[in-house]
């Protein structure tokens, strides 16, 4: 396992600076200028010199990049063009609406895939099986941008049962408060996630339905529910782990979209804003942190694989 | 200067001030004082500084609100004194004496003086300054505090604008640090908390020199998506919306008892503007003939349905030297074809269109290009980002014509300057605009501007498309709010809720 950590820990490392380098050099190839953000249409050609001295983009790219990457080394995001704000403090206001966000909408999204994918398989004869099936088809194909525009309208517009959007102004300190205007997007979150997780949770349990070793398990006396979640639920989650990673990175990403929507004050909406204003800093900033949360769940879904499956980690600390 | 030289136009003052009281404002004044009112804007202040660049989200919450000049612009277009007590202004134009108003502080409790004042103009006029106003103060040759309360500003040349131009300019604790997270203003209200991305909360500031806010507190609430907006006033999460970007949600609005949709008057023009420099752009009889050949008012209808106002000229209504200009290049296809075959293009041309990419722009680029083809002139359009715009478009004037939006007052004044990115070059129209700015009564620098506005449209600079409608969407319990929103500013403090 140690080796494979390892490995693991480099090949992170590695991702994270060719996304740094991926980042920046894609922001420059764009053509305009950084500056031109702080700039009105009567800028004399001294205001627009200036501008550029004072965002950097006066300088040679290489040097741009260095100067960038040194602060990020230090654990330095920088300062916002814009507003002087720190990047990384703003990023971490951010993450308080965002964090919740994420997590409660991938932890509802797993319930109801659970429920969806374990029934469609089970119950695959009955109608409320293909019903299950059909509505996680439906799912896959539809906007999550879409989904949160119909739930507004159902549940604030017509029945006046949740906020529309927004977030309380004192954050967290009524939680009640918070997660109501959490409920809507949260929802969206799920319903879209959990109708493509379903799939594989379906397949997974079918999978498993068929294999010799729950045969075996219930000719030895198990009955049905014990078998499967003594060995079923074991055997079936190695795959399922994979996409929970690839998924929960989603989750974040999806967030994006729906902070607009719902008028959120997230790290999607702070994106949003950024690419709005040409802010590289923020632009940057969010790309990289959102990047390395993504490369942290996938190799926490690794290295929970290998944990659940012992196979797994013989294999490949084995032959190699 | 006489209090006459300030106002404007009587007629035109009287007409909007009335245009400018909200529906309902009559019977506000038994309404409760402690009100929150919520405000949805698309305009956040990307800072909260006025010299670092422009941004309209920091004027909308923080002029007037916050922060005063010494001068002010009413929602009406007039200038009112505001810090400014009284001002004198010598018979060579040169020197303006202006006393400061007794008992003014800041928010800090500081006792505002001219050296304030002083300071906060040189701000603005400093070096490193990203002012959109800069240009206009550099007629200041000299800024004198004899006492604390006489500002003594001495001009290079007369400067007929010089009050108006000092209206924008925030009047700053010189002592302040840090003005870009946190204010010290002498305003109505102080700024409570601002929670970027989200919210920016004011709270009314109880020992405000003047009348004071007729409301407890005010909290812009942003949005980046205008169905989101409408929707939080639809369920009653915010009172009022600033600016209405699209026609298109107003249905649910009008005739609805429960909401007031006021169309004030917009300064923001939509321009086709031509690289005047460059063939055959440089010819004015193929301007004329491409602004002959679009039929402006079937654009302005499929696009803002029944708002919004044609123009035949760069100046909106709300500028003193307005005239109706509408048929000095009438949409009539046969005579562009006859301006055409005059230039010696009876055969039509291809040109590149440089399209800002949000909207409107492409959906005018694209009417455009079916128009122009009747006439048989290809546009080929090319969509760009804002930020391409300002470098290949402002800086770099690499384009044959290009549509932008225009938001600022009294800005025909740029046709003055043959450098601007258009490049309009007529020697009578830049000698009008220096000597308009130079005259001694602001008749007579009407009656120049009038012929600058004329000059521009004979010899159609650019197409001016329509100007945009100013558009507020109130839930109808709240009143006292700007309907103009001249130049982005909203002022909030005599909105009530009942």
């Amino acid at each position: 396992m140690l080796p494979y950590l390892l490995r693991r820990t480099a090949f992170l490392v590695v991702s994270l600076v060719v996304a740094m380098v991926a980042i920046f050099v894609l922001l420059r190839l764009l053509p305009g200028d950084p500056a031109n953000a702080l700039l009105s249409i009567d800028a004399t050609p001294e205001q627009i010199a200036a501008a550029r001295a004072q965002v950097g983009s006066d300088q040679p790219l290489p040097q741009q990049f260095a100067a960038w990457a040194g602060q990020l080394l230090q654990g330095d995001l920088g300062d916002s063009y814009i507003s002087s704000r720190p990047v990384g403090a703003e990023i971490g206001l951010r993450f308080g609406v965002t964090l919740p966000l994420t997590l409660l909408s991938f932890g509802l999204a797993l319930v109801l895939s659970l429920v969806i994918g374990i029934t469609a398989a089970v119950k695959a004869d009955r109608w409320y099986g293909v019903v299950l099936s059909g509505f996680s088809q439906l799912g896959v194909a539809v906007p999550v941008f879409w989904v949160g525009v119909i739930l507004v309208w159902i549940f604030a517009l017509q029945m006046g049962l949740l906020p529309s959007g927004g977030f309380p102004r004192d954050d967290w300190e009524d939680p009640a408060d918070a997660l109501r205007s959490l409920a809507l997007p949260v929802i969206t979150i799920a319903i879209v996630m959990s109708a493509s997780l379903s799939r594989y949770v379906r397949s997974a349990t079918l999978d498993v339905l068929g294999s010799d070793y729950l045969r075996t398990a219930r000719a030895g006396g198990s009955g049905f529910t014990e078998a499967l979640l003594r060995h079923g639920v074991r055997n079936g989650s190695v795959p399922v782990i994979a996409i929970l990673g690839i998924e929960l990175s989603t989750t974040l990403l999806g967030a994006v979209v729906v902070e607009s929507v719902f008028t959120l004050s997230g790290l999607g909406s702070m994106l949003l804003t950024a690419i709005q204003q040409h802010d590289y800093a923020n632009i940057q900033g969010v790309l990289i942190v959102s990047t390395l949360f993504v490369l942290f769940v996938g190799f926490a879904a690794d290295i929970v694989q290998r944990l659940v499956d012992p196979r797994l980690r013989t294999s490949v600390s084995g032959n190699r | 200067m006489r209090k006459s030289l300030l106002v404007v136009s009587a007629t035109l003052a009287a007409a909007l001030t009335l245009a400018g009281c909200a529906p309902g404002s009559g019977n506000s004044a038994d309404a409760p004082d402690d009100a929150t009112i919520y405000i949805g804007s698309l305009y956040e202040p990307q800072n909260l500084s006025n010299t670092r660049g422009g941004g309209q989200g920091v004027t909308e919450a923080f002029n007037g609100n916050v922060y005063e000049g010494l001068y002010k612009l009413t929602d009406g277009g007039e200038v009112e004194a505001l810090l400014a007590e009284s001002e004198e202004v010598s018979e060579d134009g040169l020197t303006y004496t202006i006393t400061l108003r007794d008992g003014v502080t800041f928010h800090s409790g500081k006792e505002l003086t001219s050296a304030d004042v002083k300071a906060s103009v040189e701000a603005v006029t400093a070096e490193d300054s990203q002012s959109a106003r800069k240009s206009a103060f550099s007629v200041i040759s000299d800024i004198e505090t004899p006492d604390e309360s006489t500002v003594v500003f001495t001009l290079s040349q007369r400067s007929i604008s010089f009050l108006y131009n000092l209206s924008y300019i925030w009047v700053v604790n010189a002592d302040a640090e840090d003005l870009t997270q946190s204010e010290d203003g002498t305003g109505p209200y102080t700024l409570d908390e601002w929670k970027q991305g989200s919210t920016l909360t004011l709270v009314r500031w109880d020992d405000y020199w003047g009348e004071g806010a007729r409301n407890a507190e005010v909290v812009f609430t942003y949005f980046t998506d205008a169905t989101a907006e409408n929707n939080a006033l639809l369920t009653g999460e915010v009172d009022i919306i600033t600016t209405v970007q699209s026609p298109d949600s107003l249905t649910q609005f009008d005739g609805n008892d429960d909401y007031v949709v006021s169309e004030g008057t917009s300064t923001t023009k939509e321009l086709l503007a031509f690289n005047d420099r460059v063939a055959p752009f440089d010819d004015a009889l193929v301007r004329k003939a491409v602004y002959s050949a679009v039929d402006t008012e079937k654009l302005l209808t499929s696009i803002w349905g029944d708002y919004g106002t044609l123009i035949g000229s760069m100046v909106p209504p709300t500028d003193p030297w307005y005239e109706d200009l509408t048929g000095v290049n009438p949409y009539d296809p046969d005579l562009s074809r006859d301006l055409l075959a005059q230039a010696g293009l009876a055969d039509g041309f291809t040109f590149t269109l440089d399209t800002p990419s949000y909207d409107p722009h492409p959906v005018v680029a694209e009417f455009l290009q079916s128009q122009l083809a009747e006439v048989g002139i290809t546009v080929e359009i090319n969509t760009i980002s804002a930020d391409e715009w300002y470098t290949k478009i402002f800086q770099e004037r690499d384009f044959a014509a290009t549509l932008q939006e225009h938001v600022n007052d009294r800005d025909v004044v740029w046709y003055g300057n043959p450098d601007f990115y258009w490049g309009y070059d007529n020697a009578d129209v830049q000698q009008w605009v220096a000597d308009a700015e130079q005259a001694a009564t602001t008749d007579e620098q009407t009656a120049l501007l009038k012929q600058v506005n004329a000059q521009i449209a004979e010899d159609a600079a650019s197409v001016w498309l329509y100007l945009y409608p100013q558009i507020v969407v109130a839930s109808s319990d709240v009143s006292g709010y700007p309907v103009n929103g001249l130049n982005s500013q909203f002022f909030a403090y005599d909105i009530v809720k009942s």
